[in-house]
C-alpha cells in the first residue's frame, strides 16, 4: 500500500485523471480532518506547557524602586525558582510522598487486580452483575471517594470500629499515608482487573488444552501461559496507572488536606505555590514533576516494552 | 495476536474436585462485589442516617430518613446550582469533544498519509502531562482575559484529557469497522469526504456514543481545573463545592449531609454502568488491547 502526502491544496485542473484526484484528496481530507484536534491541543497543552517551563524561569522579585520610592515587582529571567526548589527541604519531602503513593498503590493494585482478573475470567454466572460492581468504585468522581474515605476513616468512623482501634487516620503520619493509599487502591484496583481480563480473554482455549493434556499444574500454568500472554495488557495498564498516582491530586488533598507533611504530593505543592501567587515556583515544582514523570514513562516503556503503538499503528490490509 | 481466535472455551466441570472449583470461583466473585460496593453501600447507608445518628455505625439506618438530603439541598450550600455547574461544564465539553475527535478518530483509523505514526504519538503523549503544569500558566492567562469563574475557563482545559481520551477510543472503534463500506460507497462515486459522512458516520453511532459516556464521565469527575479556576460560589462544580460544606447541625463536618451530596452525584455515573457496562468496559479496553 502506497504512502500519500498531503499535498498543498492548489486547485485541481479539470483534466486530471479522477484516480489522482481522488488520492490527493485523500491527503486533504487527512490534514483537514486532523487539524481541529491538533489545533485544540496545541492550545490547550502545547501552549501551557511552553509556558509553564518559561514561567519557571522567570523570576520575580518585590523590591522598592529607588526613583520613586514605591514598592514595585521586578521580574527577570534565571534559575532563580529552580534554585529554591532544589536547595528547600520541601522538594524531597513531596517527591518522595508521591513515589511511595505511586510504588504502594500501583503493586497494590496490580495484586488484587490480576486476582480480580483470574476469577472473573472463570465466573460462569454473574458475570454482568460482576461487570457492574467493578464499574462503580472507577465511576465514584475521586473528590467524592476521597470525602467517602474520609468518612470511613474518621476517629468514630466504621474503620476504627471494625478494627477496634482509635486511630486518627486522616491527620497526619504513616496512617494518613496509608488511608490514601487504601482509597487509591480500592478505587483503581478494578481497572487493572478489567483491562488483564480483556487480556485474558484473547487468550485462545486450545493452549490450555494443551497444557492440561501435558499434565502442567495450574500454577505452572499460570507462570507459563496465562502470564506471558496477558503481559502485554498488563504492561499498559500499569504504565496508565503509573503516570495517574505521579500526578495525584485530588485524593490526598480532599480526604486528608493540604500542606499536610506525610501526604502533599508534587502536585499539591505546585498548586499551594500556584494559590499563594508564587506563579514562577509553582510552575518549577511542576516542571520537575513533568520531567519526573516523563523520565519515569521512558524508563518503564524501556524495561518492560510497553507496546502503546504498535496495535495502533498496524494498518489493515 | 489479532488474529487469535477470540472464542472462549469453558467447559462444566463434573464430580466433586470441579464441584470445588465452582464454590471457590463463586466465593471469589462475592468477594469481589463485596469489595467494590461495601464503601459505595456506606455512603448510601450513612446518607439515609437521621443527623443526630451520624456516628452510628450500625449497618442498616434506622430509622432512615431524607433529613441529609433535605440538608444537602439547603440554600445556602448552592448544591443544586453546582449540579447544574457540572452538567453544564461535562455536557458543553462531551460535545465538543466529540465534534472535533471524530474526524480526527476517522482520519486515523482509514485514512493513509505521511506522519501517522507521529501524530498518534503526540495525542499519546498528549494525555500524560500531569495537569497541573497545565493549571499553573493557564489561571495566569485566565486572569489577565477576565475568565475566572466562567464555564470556558473549566472546559477549554477539561478538553486537554478528554480529547486524547476520545480520538484514542474512535479511532480503536472506526479500526473493527469493515473498510469494505467506503470501498463500496467509493465505487458507487462518493469522494471520501461523501463516503465518511453518508455511510460511515450513521454507522458509527455506537461507538461514538460509547466514547461520549466516557468522556462525559471523566469530565463529570474533574477537580483541580475547576478548583483553580473558580472562586465564586455560584460556578462551582459539584464535585469541588461537597468538600466545602459548612454544617447546618453543630458537627464540626456535615459528614451525614455530604454523603448525601456524594449519593446525589454519584447516582447518575452509577445508573450509566448498569445500563451500558458491556459498552463502557469496552471502551475502556479498546485503547490498550484490540
Amino acid at each position: 500500500m502506497s504512502v500519500i502526502a498531503p499535498t498543498p491544496g492548489r486547485t485541481a485542473p479539470a483534466s486530471r485523471p479522477p484516480r489522482t484526484s481522488r488520492r490527493a484528496g485523500t491527503g486533504r481530507l487527512a490534514a483537514a480532518l486532523l487539524s481541529p484536534t491538533l489545533l485544540v491541543l496545541a492550545l490547550v497543552i502545547g501552549y501551557p506547557v511552553v509556558a509553564a517551563v518559561r514561567l519557571s524561569f522567570q523570576v520575580s522579585t518585590e523590591g522598592i524602586d529607588p526613583h520613586t520610592g514605591f514598592v514595585a515587582n521586578t521580574s527577570h529571567y534565571g534559575t532563580g525558582n529552580y534554585a529554591t526548589v532544589f536547595t528547600d527541604d520541601r522538594l524531597l519531602r513531596p517527591w518522595w510522598n508521591t513515589t511511595s503513593f505511586a510504588l504502594a498503590s500501583v503493586t497494590l493494585e496490580v495484586l488484587i487486580g490480576v486476582s480480580m482478573a483470574l476469577v472473573m475470567h472463570r465466573a460462569f454466572r454473574g458475570r454482568a452483575l460482576v461487570r457492574a460492581a467493578v464499574l462503580v468504585p472507577w465511576a465514584i468522581p475521586t473528590a467524592i471517594s476521597g470525602m467517602l474515605w474520609k468518612w470511613i476513616f474518621n476517629s468514630q468512623g466504621v474503620a476504627n470500629d471494625l478494627l477496634g482501634t482509635q486511630i486518627l487516620w486522616s491527620s497526619e503520619g504513616f496512617h494518613a499515608w496509608l488511608s490514601v493509599v487504601v482509597a487509591d487502591t480500592w478505587k483503581t484496583a478494578p481497572f487493572i482487573g478489567l483491562l488483564v481480563l480483556a487480556g485474558l480473554q484473547i487468550i485462545p482455549g486450545e493452549l490450555y488444552e494443551a497444557a492440561r493434556v501435558d499434565g502442567a499444574s495450574a500454577w505452572r500454568v499460570f507462570w507459563r501461559i496465562t502470564l506471558p500472554l496477558v503481559r502485554p495488557a498488563l504492561v499498559v495498564a500499569v504504565l496508565f496507572r503509573l503516570l495517574d498516582v505521579l500526578r495525584m491530586f485530588d485524593l490526598p488533598y480532599v480526604l486528608v488536606g493540604p500542606r499536610k507533611h506525610s501526604v502533599e504530593t508534587l502536585s499539591m505543592i505546585a498548586f499551594n505555590e500556584m494559590t499563594n501567587l508564587r506563579f514562577g515556583s509553582a510552575a518549577a515544582y511542576a516542571s520537575v514533576l513533568f520531567v519526573y514523570i516523563a523520565v519515569v514513562a521512558l524508563a518503564f516503556v524501556k524495561l518492560f516494552g510497553a507496546d502503546l503503538l504498535g496495535r495502533g499503528t498496524r494498518s489493515e490490509s | 495476536m489479532s488474529t487469535l481466535s477470540f472464542t472462549r472455551r469453558r467447559r462444566r466441570g463434573v464430580g466433586g474436585a470441579a464441584r470445588g472449583v465452582a464454590w471457590a470461583g463463586r466465593l471469589g466473585i462475592a468477594a469481589i462485589v463485596a469489595y467494590c460496593l461495601a464503601p459505595f453501600y456506606w455512603m448510601v447507608v450513612s446518607s439515609l442516617r437521621r443527623p443526630a445518628d451520624q456516628f452510628s455505625n450500625a449497618p442498616l439506618p434506622a430509622p432512615a430518613s431524607f433529613d441529609n438530603y433535605t440538608a444537602a439541598f439547603d440554600p445556602h450550600n448552592g448544591f443544586g446550582r453546582a449540579l447544574v455547574n457540572s452538567l453544564v461544564v461535562a455536557g458543553v465539553t462531551t460535545g465538543a469533544t466529540l465534534v472535533v475527535g471524530i474526524f480526527a478518530g476517522y482520519a486515523l483509523a482509514r485514512l493513509q498519509f505521511r506522519g501517522k505514526t507521529l501524530i498518534l504519538t503526540l495525542i499519546i503523549a498528549a494525555s500524560m502531562f500531569p495537569p497541573i503544569i497545565l493549571v499553573v500558566p493557564l489561571l495566569r492567562l485566565f486572569t489577565d482575559v477576565g475568565w475566572i469563574n466562567t464555564y470556558q475557563a473549566m472546559i477549554v482545559p477539561s478538553m486537554s484529557f478528554a480529547l486524547p481520551l476520545a480520538v484514542w477510543n474512535l479511532t480503536a472503534f472506526f479500526r473493527q469497522m469493515p473498510a469494505e463500506l467506503e470501498k463500496a460507497a467509493q465505487v458507487d462515486g462518493c469522494t471520501p469526504a461523501q463516503a465518511f459522512r453518508k455511510v460511515v458516520l450513521p454507522l458509527a453511532a455506537p461507538g461514538v456514543f460509547t466514547t461520549a459516556i466516557l468522556v462525559f464521565i471523566s469530565a463529570w469527575n474533574e477537580f483541580l481545573i475547576a478548583v483553580s479556576v473558580v472562586n465564586d460560589r455560584h460556578m462551582m462544580t459539584a464535585n469541588v463545592i461537597v468538600s466545602l460544606f459548612t454544617g447546618q447541625y453543630k458537627y464540626d463536618q456535615p459528614f451525614g449531609t455530604q454523603m448525601a451530596a456524594g449519593v446525589v452525584v454519584t447516582l447518575p455515573l452509577v445508573a450509566a454502568v448498569l445500563f451500558f457496562q458491556r459498552r463502557i468496559v469496552d471502551g475502556l479496553t479498546a485503547g490498550g488491547l484490540k
